[in-house]
């Protein structure tokens, strides 16, 4: 008897799950598979912009997993084949392990994109990677820096975790650039783990040893703040035409305002706004045509703290503005 | 004759000393020194000039050393007991900082989203309710080890994986940043005081625990469990009890280290506060020499530890040790230390002592 309304309670959802994939059946399935929203700002940014962008509204229908371990995503995207997507859209925790799943998507006939970072796996198991070029990120913060022509350059380097495609791409113009030029010179290159308090005892160690530095290139906003935070307490100036010039990476809206307020110099973009990107090669993919690119990468930019707009900070800002908030709150209160 | 005495008096000393538990945490706080003293006497400087704000401070290096290793001291408080009592450490208090952070900054952001303009409560309360949450999630560990006898590291790994994502789960994932000035006065300076407050506060949370061990029988009580919670039980304590205490204790002084570490920078990242620093605490009291085991402890010898692991930080970033390094000096060091700590290893070296004496004895 038991037994038998088990039987029936399962016969009931089934079709209740079949009702439900014959109304989808229209859409576009997508599987999500994307690092935690928890690990950073910019994260937060790029999960939000993606169910955004892959909502029903829009065509598709999305599942979603996230994660920062790379065995649950693997296990994910075997789930996410069983259950039948259209695409696989990845942003792989770690770069190994992928093959056998990829193969199984390739066998079902599922297309598999990468988004934010690449894999080490063979082209042909993707139909394309969205990513961000991190060394050219580098790149164009050195010729900023460069711009400036400062007489010597003493820099003190802020790198992130060590061997994470963030630092190798954002260290390897820098350190380009030092090896080449004789006024440029690090004072100090340490890791501070994308940490801002380890920043602020970098700097607050270099500032007590007594050495001479007029630049700070911190590879995340955060690490910046850390490292400005030393330079008040020792009553050291920075910004805008001040002692010290100071460089962060990922235009997070607070630090952009740091920059509008001329107390930062220079803020790198990386970009985590890729949903047009990838709903653009579905739309391809979904009208027959091919994708003859393997790498897409990213449109980023460069802010100077003396040219930059609000609605650059609006249009390129992730994360919560503090300031409109508080413009919103003063003007409730007028209202009241 | 009375030279004689003396030498001996001294022999003795040496040896009370060699084997007593402040030995080792000592011993590697004066290599540290002599080393930096040897590099340069300039580590010692303290400058006191005017910050940004106007204001006169501190500063240098033997401060950055007590500012930033006051968490970290606070910590081992609350681990030496953890550790004295149940003989198990706790590896949760690192995402455990995270969510009585992301507590403290939800309480002040209020209903006023992630920026507020101005807090929307005192500081104090969001202290306190940061402080109720925190010691909640202490007792949750303390009765997964005290009454369902899980092995500490394996209870409290439930909190170290998903504390972190409570902790953004608090926030709606949001990174509040609270932008008035005195909120980061806990975590810096105060206008018109010249030392950080961090150090203050450490100072507080040691002489409150030093009263708290004086005046009650907390200390003896835990290493009666320790040692053994058989005849610990027989003799009329409670020991479940007195387990679930210490991972509430720890609960608190968590709160408090969380409170310094989002004052410091006045916001929060989930992922990156208070990274490992469960494992710089757990070294904190083996390097203090207690017994990892549980038992007897030393509460001077682990907060002296904390201070020590700061002052080895501080030491590699001043011999500017390059990125890739970094752990693998940090790693030699330690295992020097905690080798030299293990009670084995004292006892050979106090032997070792003895022996050299009796040996000159006959010789002479």
């Amino acid at each position: 008897m038991k037994k038998r309304m088990i039987g029936l309670a399962l016969g009931v959802v089934t079709a209740a799950a079949m009702c439900m994939t014959a109304n989808a059946d229209e859409l576009i399935k997508v599987g999500i598979i994307n690092n935690d929203p928890n690990e950073s700002g910019y994260r937060t940014a790029n999960v939000k912009d993606l169910e955004q962008a892959f909502s029903e509204e829009n065509g598709f229908e999305a599942k979603t997993f996230y994660s920062l371990n790379n065995d649950e995503q693997i296990d994910a995207a075997k789930q996410m084949l069983q259950d039948g997507v259209d695409y696989l859209l990845l942003s792989a925790a770690a770069t190994t392990g992928w093959d056998t799943v990829l193969q199984d998507a390739q066998t079902e006939g599922v297309d598999v994109i990468l988004f934010d970072r690449t894999i080490d796996a063979d082209e042909s198991l993707y139909v394309a990677a969205v990513v961000s070029d991190m060394p050219k990120e580098g790149e164009t913060a050195v010729a900023w820096l460069e711009s400036q022509g400062l007489d010597a350059y003493n820099i003190i380097h802020i790198q992130g975790t060590m061997g994470s495609a963030a630092q190798v791409g954002r260290s390897g113009a820098l350190d380009q650039k030092v090896a080449d030029n004789d006024n440029w010179n690090i004072v100090v290159q340490q890791t501070a783990d994308w940490n801002p308090e380890t920043a602020q005892q970098i700097v607050q160690s270099v500032i007590a040893s007594g050495d001479e530095f007029n630049v700070i290139y911190a590879e995340n906003d955060d690490m910046a703040k850390g490292a400005v935070k030393a330079l008040d307490d020792a009553g050291i100036s920075h910004g805008v035409g001040k002692d010290v010039i100071v460089m962060g990476f990922d235009c997070n809206k607070w630090a952009l305002r740091e920059l509008q307020a001329g107390n930062w110099n220079y803020d790198g973009q990386c970009n985590p706004f890729q949903s047009q990107y990838l709903i653009d090669i579905i739309n391809k993919l979904e009208a027959g045509e091919e994708i003859t690119e393997k790498t897409i990468y990213l449109e980023e930019q460069g802010f100077d703290a003396t040219t930059i707009t609000d609605e650059d900070i609006e249009n390129f800002g992730i994360g919560e503005d503090a300031t409109e908030e508080a413009e919103t709150e003063a003007e409730t209160t007028a209202a009241e | 004759m009375s030279d004689t005495k003396k030498k001996t008096d001294a022999a003795g000393f040496f040896t009370k000393l060699v084997r007593n538990q402040i030995f080792i945490p000592l011993a590697a706080l004066l290599l540290l020194v002599i080393v930096n003293l040897i590099a340069g006497p300039s580590f010692f400087k303290i400058t006191y000039s005017a910050n940004n704000a106007g204001d006169m401070i501190f500063s240098g290096y033997p401060i950055s050393i007590l500012n930033f290793g006051s968490e970290l001291a606070i910590l081992a408080i609350g681990m030496t007991l953890v550790t004295a009592a149940s003989g198990g450490q706790d590896i949760s208090v690192g995402s455990a900082i995270a969510i009585a952070g992301s507590v403290i900054l939800r309480v002040l952001c209020g209903n006023a989203g992630s920026h507020p303009a101005t807090m929307q409560a005192p500081i104090i309360v969001a202290f306190l309710i940061g402080c109720v949450v925190a010691m909640l999630f202490g007792a949750f560990n303390g009765i997964l080890v005290a009454y369902f006898r899980i092995q500490p590291m394996v209870a409290t790994l439930i909190l170290y994986t998903a504390g972190r994502s409570i902790a953004a789960w608090i926030n709606n994932n949001e990174l509040p940043i609270i932008s008035e000035p005195e909120f980061a006065y806990f975590g810096g300076f105060i206008p018109g005081i010249p030392i950080p407050v961090p150090i203050f506060i450490a100072a507080i949370c040691m002489i409150v625990m030093a009263l708290v061990l004086k005046f009650t029988t907390l200390g003896l009580y835990t290493q009666a469990v320790g040692i053994n919670e058989k005849s610990a039980r027989l003799n009329g304590l409670n020991p479940t009890f007195i387990k679930f205490l210490s991972f509430v204790i720890l609960g608190l002084c968590v709160a408090v280290a969380g409170f310094i570490k989002v004052s410091r920078l006045s916001t929060i990242n989930y992922s990156v506060i208070a990274k490992d620093i469960e494992m710089d605490a757990i070294l904190a009291v083996a390097l203090g020499g207690n017994a990892l085991s549980g038992g007897k402890f030393s509460m001077v010898s682990s907060i002296l530890g904390a201070y020590v692991i700061q002052f080895l930080t501080q030491t590699l970033y001043r011999f500017k040790v390059s990125s890739d390094a970094l752990p693998a000096y940090k790693a030699v060091v330690v295992i020097i230390l905690v080798v030299a700590s293990a009670p084995t290893v004292r006892e050979k070296i106090s032997s070792l002592w003895k022996n050299r004496k009796a040996h000159a004895k006959e010789v002479g």
